[in-house]
């Protein structure tokens, strides 16, 4: 800490603060590392992707990875049981995961601050009745809540993406009003307030920004666990529907053959792990740089 | 409680001593408890409703019927009556333990539940267990050690465990131990050559008083994979957990008296320390039951364990919405009960909540 203040003339701004925080966790950056990999990966997938993820060869059923005995280098993990290329179709769905993920935080980012906003500010009987209708979505376990529902609005990615981002919501909720009610009596805002700021000005620009940082690392957290609850989904034949190439769907593709073809079955896992473990390195390394009760450490 | 500086005792700040605010506390619990509950029942209810089509024509599924069969059915089921008419006559059901009946068997969704539950009450609680016996001393080890290699890769498996998606361990598992090793079979409870009577409904307590010879180790044989499947998440959690909040205790000043009194290092950690890191510890304990019965849905269904979580899922395949209506009401109250328990036991074990 005293190393930087000698380097740096000027004060630092807040990304140069963050970064310095940030990038002191070497599992943090790794995490980075590899979610720009992915996310380029699944940006470029039509240029990255040796196959289409689609097309089915009916030479090459379930052949094993190209390093084992009876592969193929093109094949560099093999195929499936009606012969399309794992890497290609694992390729391309890491678009169908980040997009999922991308979707449901911000669906529940955006509407969590928004009632966690309301009930924070106004208290009362508005904030009573909005933490009874959290609570009672939290009295479901998330996972068969979202499988309910999706058997209601019907099974498919959309619909996935929708009950996922539901069953988050309460947390965001939860988070937005314990930061704002922390925040709305102290002196600042108080100052705003006779200073003759309107109540949006102080939602929205005096006291949310400064609820943002636990806010930050839930949403990283709640990215990667729709990732996963997303796949769970699909692995239970609610999500995304074959032959989507998502990871879960192809999971679920793949159990029949789990006593003969163990290819099929671990690398969509692996493809699942590593995205879900990069991005619980960077929401520990959010944490860090976030919290100013650890940076003393 | 032990050490001082950070908790007061509960007389300081008590007026009344004994039961009372503890009491009253419970009832604070339960009061909030009921709007929760009706909530939870509107939400099962209106369920079916929100369905495309009407419960006669679900029930009827493909078959093409009469019109006037039909309304002489929703006569019969009194689906013609105003929506509230029917809630609260769904509600008067619930406080006499009418759950429903399944459309495919016509057993009352209570029966199955109370059939099906000690199974994924076994399996939870044997997850639970291993969780707690390896998350917590691996938390407290890595950070006593904290920053040394031990610390690190303890915290790499827990952070892969926490990144776990449980239905793919549990299929590498099942290709490892039983289809590569063929260590343990891949689905069930017990072997089918064992049979006798339920009695508690526990297959490992019950495989032992039958006395049958290989029983309670072939219930076992089954129980280990979907334990560890189960565990996984929750151990994760408890290790990560139980180090960040032994961290936070370990920089206290009464630590550091307990440590400059000359106490063993063991006793400074293992009471002064761990007692207090334990209070939030035991939160998260609690917390785990919600995941942990997310969890069984996902396991029960990889290893076919016949318990409530692959019934959850069977009947929401089969459409056979009754059950998933009563499952999903049994399944929230019981989560609720379980919280308040917890909530209960957190008042015990920190009085400084308590007001």
């Amino acid at each position: 800490m005293a190393v930087a203040e000698i380097k740096t003339t000027k004060p630092q701004t807040g990304f140069a603060e963050f970064w310095f925080y940030f990038s002191r966790n070497k599992g943090a950056v790794m995490g980075l590392v590899v979610f720009l990999i992915i996310l380029f990966v699944a940006v470029f997938a039509a240029f990255v992707a040796p196959h289409s993820p689609s097309v089915q060869n009916r030479d090459v059923l379930l052949l094993p990875p190209g390093w084992t005995q009876g592969g193929q280098w093109t094949y560099l993990l093999g195929t499936d049981a009606v012969g399309r290329d794992i890497l290609s179709r694992l390729i391309y769905g890491a678009r169908f995961s980040l997009f999922i993920g991308l979707v449901v935080v911000t669906l529940s980012v955006i509407s969590g601050v928004l009632v966690g906003l309301i009930a924070g500010y106004f208290r009362g009987r508005t904030d009573t009745i909005i933490m009874r209708v959290m609570d009672i979505i939290l009295a479901f376990p998330s996972l068969l809540l979202a499988l309910v529902l999706v058997a209601v609005l019907g099974p498919g990615l959309v619909n996935a993406m929708i009950a996922i981002s539901l069953v988050n919501l309460p947390h965001f909720v939860r988070l937005t009003r314990a930061a704002v009610m922390s925040e709305r009596t102290k002196d600042y805002v108080i100052a705003s307030r006779v200073a003759g700021a309107g109540t949006m000005r102080l939602m929205f620009l005096t006291i949310l920004p400064n609820c943002l940082a636990p806010l930050i690392v839930q949403a990283t957290l709640a990215f990667s666990a729709a990732i996963l609850d997303a796949a769970a989904l699909g692995f239970l034949g609610m999500g995304a529907q074959p032959p989507t190439p998502e990871w879960g769907t192809m999971l679920a593709e793949a159990r029949e053959f789990i006593q003969r073809a163990w290819w099929v079955v671990t690398f969509p896992g692996v493809a699942i792990l590593v995205t879900v473990i990069a991005i619980n390195l960077m929401g520990d390394g959010l944490r860090d740089a976030l919290d100013p009760k650890l940076k003393r450490s | 409680m032990a050490g001082g500086s950070k908790t007061f005792g509960p007389s300081v700040f008590q007026r009344k001593k004994g039961l009372a605010p503890m009491l009253r506390f419970i009832f604070g619990r339960l009061a909030v408890l009921i709007p929760t509950f009706l909530g939870v029942s509107l939400i099962a209810f209106s369920f079916i409703r929100l369905l495309p089509g009407d419960p006669v024509m679900l029930m009827s599924g493909e078959r093409v019927m009469a019109p006037e069969r039909h309304t002489e059915l929703m006569h019969q089921l009194g689906l013609d009556r105003p929506m509230y008419v029917q809630y609260f006559d769904y509600l008067g059901g619930l406080v006499t333990g009418d759950f429903g009946s399944s459309i495919v068997t016509k057993r009352p969704v209570l029966d199955d539940f109370m059939n099906l539950f000690p199974a994924t009450l076994e399996l939870s609680l044997c997850a639970i267990i291993v969780a707690v016996l390896l998350g917590i001393p691996a938390g407290v080890i890595a950070a006593v050690k904290r920053g040394t290699w031990l610390d690190q890769s303890l915290m790499g498996v827990a952070l892969v465990g926490y990144s776990m998606p449980i239905f793919w361990w549990g299929l590498l598992l099942i290709i490892f131990f039983s289809g590569y090793l063929g260590w343990t079979p891949v689905s069930g409870r017990i072997s089918m050559m064992y049979f006798f009577p339920q009695v508690t409904g526990f297959m490992l307590i019950d495989s032992l008083i039958s006395g049958q010879a290989g029983a309670f180790k072939s219930a076992v044989s089954y129980l280990i994979l979907p334990t560890v499947v189960l565990a996984t998440i929750p151990l994760a959690v408890i290790a990560r957990q139980t180090r960040s909040a032994m961290l936070e205790v370990l920089g206290e000043d009464y630590v550091r008296t307990a440590r400059s009194k000359g106490l063993s290092p063991f006793r400074v950690i293992g009471v002064h320390a761990l007692r207090n890191a334990l209070i939030p510890v035991i939160t998260t304990i609690g917390l785990q039951v919600g995941v942990l019965l997310a969890g069984a849905i996902l396991t029960e269904t990889i290893f076919s364990w016949p318990g409530i979580g692959k019934w959850m899922v069977d009947s929401v395949f089969k459409r056979d919405y009754q059950v998933v209506q009563g499952g999903l009401m049994l399944i929230a109250a019981m989560i609720m009960i379980i919280n308040l328990i917890v909530d209960v036991l957190y008042g015990f074990i920190n009085p400084r909540i308590r007001h």
